[in-house]
């Protein structure tokens, strides 16, 4: 047994690189934040840039850590943007020209949230159709039913008191941030400390062995496509309280970024897999991103370059560090092999020779 | 008839429509093929026969181009050295057509599609499917095969899909213009009934009459001395044997697949005597895709081998007992409870503790790219506050029982996918084992498992049996069940044949089991 112990091989990644992997969007941050502060100055180092990027924008943080979850278990929520948008337009419109009561015009929203994850599942997993179709489908569907109830830009008074819970400052950041960061902590107690989590994360990397160890891969996902649309009609709701208006046809502004984040993600903290906290910290990284730029002199396009470059460039680096992984554990197998194997010699010997 | 003794090298080199020549081949440690010799010459129908993992579907793989033998094998066709690893367009050019198990049709395509899948390919810009449909009912209907041309593969029955993929293959090489060519039906008939083997058989001798090669791989001995002209053995990756099938035995082929090195292997038990346990758990009836109307029983504390033949429905049985596989009825008496097998589902099973550690160990035994604790931990989160997962003491669990199985290397927070399949399959024992399970269903418990880890393995089902675990262990290593079971059910063709017990078991009986009886 002791020569068991001696015998053990460090096959994990350590030392210098495996610090900079994990920690490397975060180093990246700081860098970008550097040189814009060196080449904007004021302009781009103040509370009103900070206050910018934690604010309107976090609704894209809820989305992200919203399709993050059906990822998780291997499915794609394409809808999600598309949610968003109809809770955001239902809230709006039903509290400005129906005079139907703020609040209620929300958990409206949200109830038609929970529904459209519940469509998603059927298609998904009862008729069993690829997720990223299904979700597709129904997005553009959400789209027509969005612009169907108005198509005009919609705003009021009446949603002082959505607003007021929404764009509240401390310390010139906008409540809504902390909302997120709430919101965060509870995905990764999710995932890090329950059993439903873990669930989730087997269907995601072994859909079969999930299933033949007695987890109802099925109800798990349906599950995930709800709670994705549930938040995903939240981010709505949210994004009504804080630009006091709906618009049909934002909702292409957010699908990109989301998953830009999402993927990015899983490039650090905990790389290779989906994870909250690499998710929400890489929402505000590409935002940070696009404030500086813009600050340079870019306009509005600059937005869909960077954030549809920062997607595949992403989804790149995780493809490759999966690959320099599986490369490395071949290398690492051989090697425990080859130990094992001469371990074996050795025990075989010292039998020989002690008899 | 070819004159058989009047043939050597020089002459198989020169004239055989294949000559496998000195084929070896390693996969990491492992021999899989040590120098094998096989050359099956035009107008013949060669019987290639040998256990599970000797080394026929490797050999196949060597001459279909998929596998990359090792250096100084050699590959002649019609006289021509041919370069190995074979480039596919060698196959065409040769006119080597293959019948695989697994029948490579696309489901989701039409059978005329898949049946003139070439000649479509050949059209071009400009298929005319008024013709090509008319081909396909012309061959159909020589065939008498009852399909419609439009239908999807995917809709089809086994049967009709197996045919379909063999007339294709058949059709590929009969047109040739230099009449060359060999036909290579690898377990063609796992599927088909009395009737269909007939027609299939019909249509082979035509193939060999016609001057093609004929390579009929099968575990189905009546079907090969019925079909054949001539028997190569393979054992362990080497040749062990050729025989004129008109000059030999069943039993005689019998005696060169299991090698004259018969095991003296004596059980250290007592006579084993089987007595119903009154907490026995019992199936019956089972009828799923190949079982029909099976029962038996296994007492707790008694481990219950089942085996057959490739397709004799032995395989289905794991799965079947866990709820895993849609079947057509079927119960379990299991707890003073009697259950629906075909309502029963994998949740209910593990509710019911009984543990399943299936044969594809990467795909549906382990996730590679969890880590072990993450693995071994699957299954017991309820214990450890499923709301608030108590992550450092699973960790500490987790490493007991890599300590317990003796895992190597031992750290739980490697990737499972780094660990040898002898250590993964620890690890999967673990997994389940903790819980205890009254019933723990083994799929070919020890495929790619080094000789080492094979003994641990037993000894831990061992020390699982003594705790009163009833043990089903589905295997085609009949070693292994001589080695562990108490008793050996025998499946051929979806039904019970024989149960083995005790002292009965032997290698010998249950390969003659196997074999014989059709």
């Amino acid at each position: 047994m002791a020569d068991n112990r001696s015998a053990k091989v460090n096959m994990r990644g350590g030392g210098v690189s495996g610090f900079i992997q994990k920690y490397s969007v975060i180093i990246a941050w700081v860098i970008v934040i550097a040189v814009f502060a060196v080449t904007s100055g004021d302009l781009f180092f103040n509370w009103n840039t900070l206050s910018l990027i934690t604010g309107t924008r976090s609704v894209v943080a809820i989305l992200a850590l919203a399709v993050m979850i059906p990822l998780t278990a291997g499915d794609y929520d394409m809808s999600a943007a598309y949610t968003m948008t109809l809770a955001n337009m239902i809230t709006v419109y039903l509290s400005i020209e129906k005079g139907v009561n703020v609040w209620l015009s929300a958990l409206i929203a949200i109830i038609a949230g929970v529904a459209i994850g519940f469509v998603n599942g059927i298609f998904v997993v009862k008729i069993g159709i690829d997720p990223f179709i299904v979700t597709m489908g129904v997005g553009t569907f959400l789209a027509g039913i969005t612009l169907w109830i108005s198509n005009k830009t919609l705003s009021g008074t009446e949603l002082a008191p959505l607003q007021n819970i929404c764009i509240g400052k401390i310390f010139n950041i906008q409540y809504i941030f902390f909302y997120c960061l709430i919101l965060m902590l509870v995905l990764w107690y999710m995932f890090e400390r329950t059993s439903i989590g873990k669930k989730i994360l087997f269907i995601g990397h072994g859909k079969e062995v999930a299933r033949l160890s007695g987890v109802k891969v099925n109800k798990v996902r349906w599950g995930c496509l709800i709670a994705s649309s549930t938040l995903s009609a939240l981010a709505g709701v949210m994004y009504s309280g804080v630009t006091g208006s709906a618009k049909s046809g934002s909702c292409n502004d957010f699908l990109m970024p989301a998953f830009a984040a999402v993927f990015l993600g899983t490039t650090f903290i905990k790389p290779g897999r989906f994870n909250p906290l690499g998710a929400f910290i890489s929402v505000y990284f590409l935002e940070t991103g696009i404030r500086g730029l813009s600050l340079l002199g870019f306009s509005t396009y600059i937005q869909n370059i960077f954030y549809g470059a920062a997607l595949v460039l992403a989804v790149a680096i995780s493809a490759l560090i999966k690959k320099k992984n599986i490369k490395a554990d071949k290398a690492k197998k051989m090697e425990a092999l080859e130990a094992e194997n001469d371990r074996d010699k050795k025990e075989q010997k010292s039998v020989k020779s002690s008899t | 008839m070819i004159d058989y003794k009047n043939i050597d090298d020089n002459y198989k080199m020169k004239n055989a429509a294949v000559f496998l020549k000195n084929v070896s081949m390693t996969f990491g440690l492992n021999k899989a093929l040590d120098g094998v010799d096989l050359a099956i010459m035009p107008g013949e129908i060669h019987g290639l026969l040998g256990q599970n993992g000797c080394g026929k579907s490797t050999l196949i793989k060597v001459l279909s181009g998929f596998n990359h033998p090792d250096k100084g094998s050699e590959l002649y066709i019609n006289g021509d050295s041919v370069k190995l690893p074979l480039d596919p367009d060698m196959l065409t050019k040769y006119g080597l057509s293959f019948v695989h198990q697994d029948l490579g049709l696309v489901p989701s395509l039409t059978v005329l599609e898949n049946l003139r899948n070439v000649q479509l390919f050949q059209s071009g810009m400009k298929i005319n499917w008024k013709k090509e449909k008319k081909a396909a009912r012309e061959i159909l209907d020589r065939y008498n095969i009852k399909v419609d041309v439009d239908a999807n593969i995917e809709s089809l029955n086994q049967v009709d899909k197996a045919m379909i993929s063999i007339v294709r293959a058949v059709e590929s090489i009969k047109g040739r213009a230099d009449g060359k060519g060999i036909l290579v039906l690898d377990e063609p008939t796992v599927f088909l009934t009395k009737t269909e083997v007939d027609t299939l058989f019909r249509l082979v001798r035509e193939v060999a009459a016609s001057g093609l090669g004929v390579l009929f791989v099968s575990h189905d001995l009546d079907e090969v001395m019925e079909i054949t002209d001539i028997i190569t053995v393979l054992r362990d990756g080497h040749n062990c044997g050729e025989a004129i099938t008109a000059e030999t035995t069943k039993d005689g082929v019998i005696e060169m697949i299991l090698g004259q090195k018969l095991s003296s292997f004596v059980k250290d038990t007592e006579e084993y005597e089987y007595k119903e346990h009154p907490d026995v758990i019992k199936f019956n009836n089972v009828t799923g895709e190949t079982l029909r109307g099976v029962s038996f029983a296994v007492n707790p504390g008694e481990i219950v081998g089942v085996t057959g033949l490739v397709g004799s429905g032995f395989g289905e049985i794991p799965y079947v007992l866990f709820g895993a596989n849609e079947i057509k009825g079927g119960t379990m008496e299991i707890h003073n409870k009697t259950v629906d097998l075909s309502s029963y589902d994998m949740k209910k099973a593990v509710n019911d503790n009984i543990a399943l550690i299936p044969a594809d160990r990467p795909h549906k035994g382990g996730i590679g790219d969890l880590l072990v604790e993450e693995n071994v931990m699957m299954q017991v989160h309820k214990k450890y506050h499923p709301w608030m997962l108590q992550n450092r003491s699973m960790r500490q669990k987790a490493e007991q029982l890599n300590e317990k199985y003796a895992v190597y290397p031992n750290d739980v927070r490697l990737n499972f996918g780094n660990l040898s399949g002898g250590n993964q399959q620890k690890i999967l024992l673990a997994k389940w084992l903790q819980e205890r399970p009254d019933l723990l269903i083994l799929h070919e418990p020890t495929q790619g498992v080094d000789v080492g880890a094979r003994q641990a393995i037993y000894k831990h089902i061992d020390k699982a049996v003594k705790h009163g675990t009833a043990v089903v262990c589905a295997s085609s290593d009949y070693d292994q069940l001589v080695q562990i079971c108490d008793r050996v059910i025998i499946f051929v063709r979806g039904k019970i044949v024989d149960t083995l017990v005790g002292h009965e078991i032997t290698k010998e009986r249950i390969t003659q089991l196997c074999y014989n009886s059709n």
